[in-house]
């Protein structure tokens, strides 16, 4: 169980300290510091191990949360709630900064207290939380006893993620896919390893205790269905994905999940996670790269790049961006390119190509001259991958939204008076092909 | 000269540098640099050509990122470039790059070297002094093979500046440190001597530097800087304060220099040249009388230079080790260090009394303050100073002062660190032994030892304690009742279990007859610390068992069922379970005859080098008090000019070889005066290492045991290491005996110098003459072996035997081996038969008390009759049967022939069966055979 939590700026000061059990010492503050975040070397591992405690840490721009145990934890479980615990003051306070950690960091000890209890890890609901630890600290008067007791019976009850008696006039839904696709390609083209990691968002407005069900191309589910409809199997087949793991929110019955494989809840009011999951099969590559690299003497580099959008020709990407890498040697660049703006940058290293737009099925191409000045060193260049970055508007991974039923009984709206947004962002993850 | 000065600055440089500053985070800094790099990249690659404050800039921001810790593998060239450049600041950035970013790219370090050639044969000094200063900062192998010969010429050239001679002595140590081979010796040594006459203080204190060193290499060819030194030193230390201007450091003159001076002169002996001597003496002594003034200004740098000044003198003192004034002088001065406020002032007066002790003309001024070193080693606050007050009672510790000093640490030991405690451990158990006049002592305080500080004995400690223990016989029934009475304390630590252990095992016989440590209280109270023991002391446990078994046949049924007991026979370990089974075994079927030989007493430990002081060397490294006398042995060897001590053709003369104990049991202190080390040649050795002033290193390991064997017979081998075995074979008529020595070669490789000696003490000396027939030949073959006839004449009688000392050397290293010859007394017995009644008759007619010497005594062998009767028998003396009435008993006669006289002796022997004891009775015409005889022939059963 997590012992305690510090958070540092990135000069490795602490900002947060907040200790939950006494195995964890004052000197363990100054040992992450001293042993992680002021090392030689660049400590990679986000697992640490020193003098018998461990430290998880995770990074937000300059920001370090770093939770520390002396036990034998679930590595997971601490990582996903320092994830949490920065959704969580995301959602309060924006952005993770130093300035807003401190301006808020009463609210911060505030809400250690109410998601960590003696190190075991508790509500950590966004909306949950904030109908009783509020930025306004005034308003706690405002409250009636009815209101206190209602949030206490509602934190503690079996559905602690959302309270009763919630009315919208319009119940509306919106569903986000969103997918990262992953990707590292030898200069031939051949995939040398893929994967899509999506999240599917909700954000709900509905009025009551809505029991919502949830459906998606998941091809153990259509071929169940698909026994009875023989001439239907060809088609799903190709329609279908193999989901190859997936995590839920609390809110989604597991049980019914492992029994029926239907995805049944009730949801939080607002935005939250519904589901994440992986494929590693069929994933659709948005965008295919082919380098062509030429070292011309010593003191010359040519580089040609050609990227080919490989979707509906109807489909827009958008906010691409290549990145060429420069040897570290490089004494001046000329970039010659067709679609879009590149230029060098020396500070990175790199020949960065930004496209705005660029529609499916189309091809583009940059060149550029490298100029080089010759050293003493025999290192040869280790020719760091080209990467690339996009969004595109359907999911790599082939995952469609099937349904998602809602039923209220209590209430008088059926699932056809409920408004439905789905909407479908691919993004590049680590899309990266060797040259 | 600062890189950017106003006028001159690199506006781009700051900004740069400002830029690195502000970066938030480790990213922004290096988009920063990767950024400024590229630009200068652009800048190196670009067509036109750079002008020269630019290439200064863009190199300097190269360093900068450097010295950032980025990798840098271009600019090299445009550094060279700045090299040719006939500015200051260009050509300073230039060198300072160099020195830093060495690269071993030949074409450059071509174009490096011109560079720096050029500079040297520049006239001016600045550029000059540029380019010696990159040479030093580099030093590398390559610089040195292309400028050592170079920086001789231009540090003695008459022409340079000062600042650049300074520059050029220092580089040239420089070099000479990396690579001495490199830097060729010839004229220029007598007059870099000369430097040490300049004018220039500077310059001299840099050439100090440099004859220092360069004197520690070839002591030869600069023997003529002590004279120089000393001039320079006397004028340094009696010009008044403000005389040297820029070179008195808070009213100390010319400190720095003088400190390397003084350094300079410890290479050398004391100056043999009497008035430079006298002048050297002068010096030291108005150095040591300015330290009595009052000091010139309260400010701590003035008292910290006086007395680095003072701290080197008299570390030259000490070094010099002759005037025995200046070393009392010094040892009072360092005594009132002793209580000073500065803790380092402490610290290093004890430092230094500790090799002042080991001086004999100042051991007994160091002496004086032993109250005030207790007094350190019980309130210093710090543990270093502390540590250093113990090594100074260490090395203060005679046999006057070994018991209080002793005692001292014991109590310390108690409230010790950690961190120095088996330090202490180890040093109190060697002057334990070292100074031991009553072994009682010895082993009270071993004892004593192991109860404060168990966890902190080593094993060599307890070893050690057990070796005295049984080769000194007066002291083992002490020791089983001393370790007996320390094994009833409820808890006591298991090295404490482990001596009880060995002692009780071997001579818990000797206090057997007390009703209170009877066989089976011995037995019961180790076995109540057995099951707390580790599996190694249980071992030892078990052997001390079955030796009971054999001491004491009335607890065999006890410890029988105790070895039964399933916890042994069957025990997890293998080493118990196999002791307990062969144990057993061993006492159900052995008889007591066999059960005694196997488990007889053990024999007398061999001397060795003393294991414990092996390891305090071991553990202390090379600064210790005892490895100084080493140096000191090399320094006194250097002095006697040979490469070592040859081995002395006289007899009084030996040296100790390194590998001989040099705590050696019988060891005496050192004799508080002996001659002056110049005196003779290997005096100061003698005085040093010997055990008293005329006889020889110790005498060899087993020894002792031999020389008792040989008391009844006359031929085997009486001494035998991994090298060489000596034989013996001899034969006595009369006063005359005659000595066959056969000395075996055991190696495969052959002794050289082969050297042995035959050494009569000079209470021996009147009264046995020994002379050796012809010398042997000085190489011994491998495997072969030598005949020496010695013969011998005993012209009165006499009590100790006269020492054969053999020195050779074998493989690379000196060996020296001492062995008592057996010659005794009883060697010239003639036996007499006679009647009973003569017996008597002559028995009663020397009836007088002196005349008589009785000794009652336990046996140490089983008592056989038929073996009692061949050791008198080759005693010497007559064994007359049916003499006395009692026919267990046994007598004899003889009569010992002297040149001088004819001694007649009758001896009677009872023994007594039940007591296994013996009764000895010896009778003769003197009184000093008569307790000779009785001490040899006691020692036989």
């Amino acid at each position: 169980m997590i012992g305690g939590l510090f958070i540092y700026n990135h000069k490795g000061e602490v900002l947060i300290s907040r200790v939950y059990r006494d195995d964890i010492g004052r000197n363990a503050v100054d040992a992450f510091r001293v042993n992680v975040i002021h090392a030689r070397q660049q400590v990679r591992s986000p697992v640490t191990n020193i003098a018998r405690t461990s430290f998880f840490h995770v990074k937000r721009s300059n920001i370090w949360l770093a939770a520390v145990t002396k036990q034998n934890v679930n590595a997971a479980m601490v990582f996903e709630f320092l994830y949490k615990m920065c959704d969580v003051m995301a959602a309060y306070f924006g952005k993770i900064s130093e300035e807003n950690i401190k301006n808020n960091f009463v609210l911060i000890y505030e809400l250690l207290d109410e998601i960590l209890d003696f190190g075991y890890p508790q509500n950590s609901e966004t909306g949950a939380l904030k109908t009783f630890i509020t930025q306004q600290g005034i308003k706690s008067q405002h409250q009636t006893k009815e209101e206190q007791s209602q949030i206490t019976s509602q934190v503690t009850g079996q559905i602690g993620w959302r309270r009763e008696g919630i009315k919208y006039r319009r119940n509306e839904l919106f569903l986000d896919v969103l997918e990262s696709v992953n990707l590292l390609m030898s200069p031939q083209g051949q995939v040398l390893s893929a994967h899509v990691s999506g999240r599917v968002v909700m954000k709900s407005y509905l009025s009551g205790m809505p029991e919502c069900k949830f459906g998606m191309n998941d091809k153990i589910v259509i071929e169940k269905q698909g026994k009875g409809i023989a001439d239907e199997t060809s088609k799903s087949g190709k329609q279908s994905i193999a989901i190859d793991d997936c995590t839920f929110h609390q809110c989604v019955r597991l049980s019914k999940f492992d029994s029926e494989r239907s995805i049944s809840f009730i949801p939080p009011d607002g935005e939250f996670e519904l589901m994440r999951y992986r494929t590693t099969k069929d994933i659709i590559l948005p965008f295919r790269v082919i380098p062509l690299v030429r070292e011309v003497g010593r003191t010359k580099l040519e580089v040609k790049v050609v990227i080919k959008s490989n979707f509906k020709p109807s489909l827009l990407a958008q906010k691409i961006e290549v990145r060429i890498p420069t040897p570290l040697n490089t004494s001046g660049v000329q970039v010659i390119c067709m679609k879009g703006k590149a230029k060098y940058k020396a500070s990175e290293n790199a020949i960065v190509w930004k496209i705005k737009r660029m529609a499916g099925m189309k091809e583009s191409q940059i060149s550029a001259e490298i100029e080089l000045l010759p050293t003493n060193d025999k290192k040869k260049w280790a020719r760091p991958p080209i990467s690339m970055n996009f969004e595109v508007p359907f999911a790599p991974s082939g995952l469609k939204v099937r349904y998602l039923k809602v039923f209220e009984p209590k209430l008088n709206y059926s699932d056809h008076d409920v408004i439905k947004w789905v909407r479908y962002i691919g993004r590049s993850g680590i899309y990266e092909t060797r040259c | 000269m600062p890189a950017v000065s106003k006028g001159d600055g690199m506006r781009g440089l700051a900004v740069f540098i400002s830029d690195i500053r502000n970066c938030k985070s480790k990213e922004a800094e290096i988009k920063r640099i990767n950024k400024e790099l590229a630009n200068i990249r652009s800048k190196f690659k670009g067509d036109k050509a750079l002008d020269g404050y630019s290439k200064k800039k863009y190199v300097c921001k190269l360093l900068f990122i450097f010295l950032l810790g980025h990798d840098i593998d271009f600019g090299h060239m445009e550094a060279v470039n700045l090299l040719s450049s006939n500015r200051y600041t260009e050509k300073q950035i230039g060198y300072l790059f160099i020195s830093v970013l060495v690269n071993s790219n030949s074409e450059l370090i071509r174009l490096i070297n011109n560079a720096i050639k050029n500079d040297l044969a520049s006239r001016n000094p600045t550029f000059m002094g540029l380019a010696l200063h990159c040479i030093a900062s580099v030093g590398s192998r390559e610089m040195a093979e292309a400028f050592a010969g170079e920086i001789p010429k231009v540090l003695v050239a008459g022409d340079t500046m000062d600042s650049v001679k300074q520059s050029a002595a220092l580089c040239l140590l420089r070099l000479y440190r990396t690579s001495p081979d490199l830097v060729p010796m010839g004229d220029w040594t007598s007059r870099v001597v000369h430097l040490l006459n300049d004018q220039h203080l500077g310059v001299v204190t840099a050439a100090t530097s440099l004859i220092t060193t360069l004197a520690q290499k070839n002591p030869e060819e600069f023997k003529t800087s002590v004279s120089l030194a000393v001039s320079r030193l006397s004028r340094i230390v009696t010009s008044a304060s403000t005389d040297l201007q820029d070179y008195t450091y808070y009213f100390v003159p010319a400190p720095w220099l003088s400190v390397k001076l003084l350094r300079l002169l410890q290479c050398y002996p004391p100056p043999e040249d009497p008035a430079v001597r006298g002048r050297l003496t002068e010096c030291l002594e108005t150095i040591l009388n300015k330290a009595q003034e009052p000091p010139k200004s309260k400010k701590v740098q003035h008292s910290n230079a006086k007395n680095a000044v003072l701290f080197e003198a008299i570390s030259l003192i000490i070094h010099h080790d002759s005037e025995p004034n200046l070393l009392v002088r010094a040892c009072n001065q360092l005594g009132q260090f002793l209580q000073h406020r500065e803790t380092n002032l402490r610290y290093l007066a004890l430092e230094s009394m500790c090799t002042l002790a080991s001086s004999e003309f100042s051991h007994e001024a160091v002496k004086t303050h032993i109250e005030t070193v207790i007094n350190a080693l019980k309130t210093e606050r710090d543990v270093s100073v502390r540590q250093r007050a113990v090594d100074l009672l260490y090395a203060m510790c005679d046999r006057s002062n070994a018991p209080q000093i002793v005692a001292e640490m014991l109590s310390y030991l108690e409230t010790a660190d950690y961190s120095i405690r088996e330090e202490i451990v180890l040093k109190v158990a060697i002057l334990a032994e070292k100074y031991a006049v009553d072994y009682t002592w010895y082993v009270d305080t071993i004892l004593n030892l192991i109860r404060i500080a168990g966890d902190y004995v080593s094993e060599e400690v307890w070893y050690r304690v057990i070796q005295i223990v049984i080769n000194r016989d007066d002291v083992q029934g002490y020791a089983a009742k001393t370790v007996f009475e320390a094994l009833q304390a409820p808890a006591c630590h298991e090295n404490l279990v482990k001596v009880g252990g060995y002692i009780l095992g071997e001579f818990g016989n000797l206090i057997a007859g007390d009703p209170r440590s009877s066989p089976l209280i011995q037995f019961n109270l180790l076995h109540s610390k057995f099951h707390l023991c580790s599996v190694p002391t249980r071992a030892l446990l078990l052997s001390t068992y079955i030796k009971f078994v054999n001491l004491f046949p009335e607890v065999k049924p006890t410890i029988q069922d105790v070895l039964r007991s399933d916890s042994q026979l069957r025990n997890a370990d293998v080493e118990l379970q196999q002791r307990a089974v062969e144990y057993l075994r061993l006492s159900t079927v052995a008889s007591t005859d066999i059960l005694a030989t196997v488990l007889e007493e053990m024999p007398p430990f061999p001397e060795r080098e003393s294991s414990i002081l092996a390891k305090l060397k071991k553990k202390k490294g090379p600064s210790t008090v005892t490895d100084l006398e080493d140096t000191k042995r090399e320094r006194s060897v250097d002095v006697n000019g040979g490469p070592e001590p040859a081995p002395a053709s006289t007899s009084a003369v030996s040296t100790p070889s390194p590998s001989a104990d040099l705590l050696g049991l019988g060891a005496a202190p050192p004799a508080p005066a002996g001659p002056p080390p110049s005196s003779s040649g290997g005096g100061l050795l003698v005085d040093v290492f010997s055990d008293s002033a005329s006889v020889v290193a110790p005498l060899a390991p087993g020894s002792e045991d031999n020389f008792a064997r040989f008391v009844c017979k006359n031929n085997g081998v009486l001494f035998e290491n991994q090298l060489l075995q000596i034989g013996l074979k001899s034969e006595f008529r009369q006063n005359l005996g005659r000595m066959f020595i056969f000395y075996g070669n055991k190696t495969s490789t052959q002794f050289l110098n082969f050297t042995p000696t035959l050494i009569c003490s000079d209470d021996l000396q009147p009264n046995i003459l020994g002379f050796i027939t012809k010398p042997v030949d000085p190489t011994v073959e491998g495997g072969a072996q030598v005949q020496q006839v010695v013969n011998i004449e005993c012209v009165s009688d006499f009590t100790e035997a006269p020492v054969l000392n053999i020195q050779f050397r074998y493989g690379g290293t000196f060996q020296n081996v001492s062995v008592q010859l057996p010659i005794t007394l009883n060697k010239f017995f003639q036996p007499t038969e006679m009647a009973s009644q003569d017996f008597f008759q002559r028995w009663k007619q020397l009836s007088n008390p002196q005349q008589e010497v009785q000794n009652i005594f336990k046996a140490k062998h089983p008592m056989d009759t038929e073996v009692t009767k061949a050791k008198i028998i080759g005693f010497g003396s007559a064994l007359l049967e049916e003499v006395d009435p009692n026919p267990a008993n046994f007598v004899g006669a003889g009569i010992i022939h002297t040149k001088t006289t004819q001694i007649g002796c009758l001896l009677r022997l009872e023994p007594n069966l039940q007591a296994q004891m013996y009764r000895l009775t010896l009778r003769t015409s003197k009184e000093a055979v008569s307790q000779r005889l009785c001490e040899l022939l006691s020692a036989q059963f």
